[in-house]
């Protein structure tokens, strides 16, 4: 047994020690002067590959110390609801408008000043100012390059209903991003539409996979034929591999296949730092920051001026379906459908 | 009352049904003893509460939801998926820790090395690999192609879940009958023989009945793993009630009718438990004597090479397409030019997390495992269930239930290594327990009752005579809790200090955006630091015959 003993009694003395040392930090900073200072928390549902060099440049920028809770989007928006006025969270930045709407609506988000809001077109922020994208992802049809050539592919994600699709499909619908999408289906065509497309898909017997990245590694494995996702996920797996065998497919500017999502970041109502909570928003819809969304996580820039991969449709042929984000809250009623239809 | 004040009576022969008393032997137990085991049965239910909680708030036809056919299709097929795991890990387990343990084949301490280390992959790794290479165009199918093979039948669903599941979590059985099958007194088997038995017989009548314990607590680990598990059954299209949970919190924020369905998860592990726990009752026992010698060796001769062909299947399914499916990701991101990281100082705080947690869960099921080996009584099974009752939940509503209460009650030590570790310690005991109460279950009461009738108080018998005896199952116990530490997600990312890293939460950054190639390195540490593990616990298991 003495030779147990003194582990124990060093291992309970440094989780006490660190104990004591995480309490001290997350104490709240008090910021007297207008310029951002401290320390900085972002709960980021955005992959630490992805946004991991711009957050440290924010802060060789500002000198914030900046400290970053990374994890799934839901999983943080479920995060901040439980932590209720106890959150240690200054910034959210979320994968998703749905998340960020799903957190407001529990009042957690405190209103954004109107100058940082109006750099983003009204389309991609929320109507009352309490998140604003940052980033613009477009919904793609993948496929399988050694099935199909881009010929092959309808212009309508209505075409998916056709049983010549049968078996082919994969899709992901308990992906926020898909959820969108059918929600902005419902808002274009109506409710009854929704529901038969998505009942024709279910037909078709798609593929269920949990999010866009399983839905990919299904298309390149030969589960599926084709997939429906957002835009970059295959720009990442080709600049891996560049004889990965999938490719995108654009569907038509007015179809609602072609939504265009955005990742967004709202500052919380109990934020300890709301300064540099701005600060950091504003720095996101900075120039620089959003030519980095352009070339590094290869997503479409938000704010007039910079430009999108060469490799994309610029935003203004495929951002057809006119649909402004924060009208797609219904998500209840989308939830709803799917949960009719059998998709959930 | 305290057991200490009463008259103890040193031979107290037989029970009512006649048989010989040896374990359980005393209902009341101790007072300090009893009111520990509280404590810790009041931690483990602390999940419990906060869904109780969440479930009351439950808006809506919540009886329609659980009622309503899908959700029940939901329920079967978890059921089914919870007993096929069961049956395979059983299978796959128990033949490779006879093999290991007892026979003659070549290699045996590699093979157990190998055998142990798909604990410590991530299941989501696993489903990610075997999907690559087993996929109706995988890797698999190009190296047949040129006989003709145009596609493979996809391995999605009930198989695949089972498959990739199985293939993680057999070494729980594996483990516990190992420990088991070390610890037996090859004396006994050796007087069946002499009286004639032949080695079949004296394997089922004698050997068998003593590992069904240890047996039934190693697939009952499995079983409660594979219905928390979100990472295969998500990428292999399995609708299980943990699939089912995360959708309501992915797809509509409602955490109350995650709560029900947590709920209905909790329900099946405490019938699970209850089953396990009554298989163990109908089981025997055997005393043996603390100076064991080495167990007998059984030469295989020509079954050596069924023997090597299964262990080889075992580790080419289980190991090397994982392993081998990591590495192919770091060639191909090297031979882009990707740099590869070696996250050296990730590796040691996962070391140290998983290090500090295993030592906190063993601690926390000595008191468990000595109220169920010894004290058998309604508060040693209450203590027991309640330790196992959250064990099969999946990580996300441990962690929004730790949120929401640390927060709320002890808000100093929330998002600190302190609560983290406490966390772990009290969500993984129970791979701890069943291994310590079989231990115990061996060693007997008998044991302490000569030491205290040579004069030793009760703390000091069982220090001096049990704790030794313990010390295969704190080793065992610990390493199991420490591989599930490591690869562990939710947790990790959610209730951890912000800005801490551990190998899991860098493999899933990288894959979760489709970087593979950078997931690889943290993976390849993972394994690394797996090996390390397993082959200190097994020459420490060596090191005590």
């Amino acid at each position: 047994m003495r030779s147990l003993s003194r582990p124990v009694v060093l291992g309970l003395a440094w989780s006490l020690l660190v104990a004591a040392c995480g309490g001290a930090a997350s104490s709240p900073s008090v910021v007297p002067d207008a310029s951002p200072s401290g320390t900085l928390t972002i709960y980021a549902g955005r992959s630490e590959e992805l946004v991991g060099p711009l957050i440290e440049r924010f802060e060789s920028e500002t000198g914030v110390t900046v400290e970053v809770n990374y994890a799934g989007t839901t999983d943080l928006a479920a995060t901040i609801l439980e932590e209720g006025d106890a959150s240690p969270a200054d910034v959210f930045f979320a994968q998703d408008a749905g998340a960020l709407g799903a957190v407001a609506a529990e009042g957690r988000l405190a209103a954004i000043p109107a100058s940082t809001l109006d750099r983003v077109d009204a389309r991609f922020r929320s109507d009352d100012g309490q998140w604003v994208g940052v980033s613009g992802r477009v919904r793609v049809v993948v496929y399988d390059t050694r099935v199909f050539g881009e010929a092959d592919l309808p212009t309508s994600i209505d075409a998916f209903t056709d049983p010549a699709w049968k078996g082919k499909i994969g899709w992901a619908p308990t992906n926020a991003s898909f959820q969108s999408f059918v929600t902005a289906y419902r808002m274009l065509k109506g409710d009854d539409a929704a529901k038969a497309w998505l009942e024709g898909i279910v037909a078709n017997e798609p593929k269920v996979y949990e999010g866009n990245d399983a839905v990919l590694a299904a298309v390149a494995a030969g589960e599926v034929e084709v997939g429906f996702v957002n835009h970059y996920y295959l720009l990442q797996a080709l600049a891996e591999d560049a004889a990965f065998p999938v490719a995108n497919h654009f569907l038509a500017g007015d179809d609602p296949g072609s939504l265009v999502n955005v990742a967004g970041a709202g500052i919380l109502t109990t934020a300890p730092n709301p300064v540099a909570a701005q600060a950091f928003v504003d720095f996101l819809l900075a120039e620089e920051s959003q030519r980095y969304f352009s070339t590094e996580t290869r997503e479409y820039p938000l704010i007039d001026g910079v430009a999108a991969d060469e490799a994309l449709p610029p935003l203004s042929e495929i951002a057809g379906p006119d649909i402004d984000l924060s009208d797609l809250s219904d998500l209840e009623g989308t939830l709803r459908l799917l949960q009719d239809a059998g998709v959930l | 009352m305290s057991a200490l004040a009463r008259p103890r009576l040193p031979l107290r022969p037989f029970t009512r049904s006649g048989r010989a008393r040896t374990a359980g032997d005393d209902p009341r137990a101790p007072w300090p003893l009893a009111v520990t085991g509280l404590v810790i049965a009041l931690l483990a239910l602390l999940p419990l509460i906060y869904l109780v909680i969440r479930a009351l708030g439950v808006e809506g036809d919540a009886l329609g939801f659980i009622l309503r056919p899908r959700t029940i299709g939901v329920v079967v097929g978890t059921v089914a998926l919870g007993l096929l795991v069961g049956i395979s890990t059983i299978l796959i387990g128990v033949p490779v820790a006879w093999l290991t343990t007892r026979t003659d084949l070549p290699g045996r301490r590699t093979w157990a090395v190998l055998t142990a280390i798909p604990l410590a992959l991530p299941s989501y790794v696993v489903g990610f690999a075997f999907l690559a290479f087993f996929g109706p165009r995988g890797t698999l199918q190009g190296l047949l192609a040129p006989l003709g093979v145009e596609r493979l039948p996809s391995i999605g669903g009930l198989f695949g879940a089972v498959l990739v599941l199985s293939l993680v979590s057999f070494p729980y059985v594996t483990l516990a009958t190992r420990a088991a099958i070390l610890r037996l007194d090859p004396a006994v088997e050796e007087s069946a023989r002499l009286l004639g038995d032949r080695r079949m017989t004296v394997f089922r009548r004698i050997t068998l009945p003593v590992l069904v314990p240890a047996i039934a607590a190693g697939a009952l680990l499995a079983m409660l793993y594979a219905l928390s598990d979100f990472g295969a059954v998500g990428l292999l299209q399995f609708d299980s009630l943990a699939r089912a949970i995360y959708l309501q919190y992915g797809a509509s924020f409602d955490r109350s009718l995650a709560a029900v369905l947590a709920l209905g998860l909790v329900a099946m592990t405490v019938a699970l438990t209850a089953g396990e726990g009554r298989l163990r009752a109908r089981a025997g026992t055997y005393a043996t004597s603390r100076r064991r010698r080495p167990p007998s060796i059984v030469a295989l001769g020509r079954w050596r090479w069924p023997a090597l062909a299964f262990c080889t299947a075992v580790v080419g399914l289980a190991l090397v397409i994982p392993v081998g499916t990591i590495a192919w990701w770091m060639v191909r991101g090297a031979m882009s030019g990707q740099p590869v990281e070696l996250l050296m100082d990730v590796a040691i705080d996962t070391f140290l997390v998983g290090a500090l947690a295993a030592l906190a869960a063993v601690l926390l099921a000595l008191p468990v495992a000595l109220l169920a080996a010894r004290h058998r009584s309604r508060l040693a099974r209450f203590v027991e269930s309640s330790a196992f009752a959250g064990y099969a939940l999946p990580g996300i509503v441990v962690a929004l239930a730790m949120i929401f209460l640390a927060t709320r009650t002890v808000p100093i030590l929330y998002q600190t290594m302190a609560l983290l570790i406490l966390v772990y310690a009290v969500r993984f005991m129970p791979q701890a327990i069943g291994g310590l109460r079989a231990a115990l279950g061996t060693a007997g009461p008998r044991l302490e009752e000569s030491g205290r009738t040579l004069g030793d108080g009760p703390i000091r018998a069982f220090t001096r005579l049990t704790l030794p005896f313990l010390r295969p199952a704190f080793l065992a116990g610990g390493a199991l809790v420490f591989l599930t530490v490591v690869k562990e997600l939710p947790l990790a990312l959610l209730i951890a200090p912000i800005g801490f890293d551990t190998l899991a939460t860098e493999i899933w950054d990288a894959a979760s955006s489709g970087f593979y190639a950078r997931a690889a390195a943290p993976a390849a540490l993972l394994v690394v630091l797996s090996i390390g593990t397993v082959a200190l616990l097994l020459r420490a298991e060596e090191a005590e015959r």
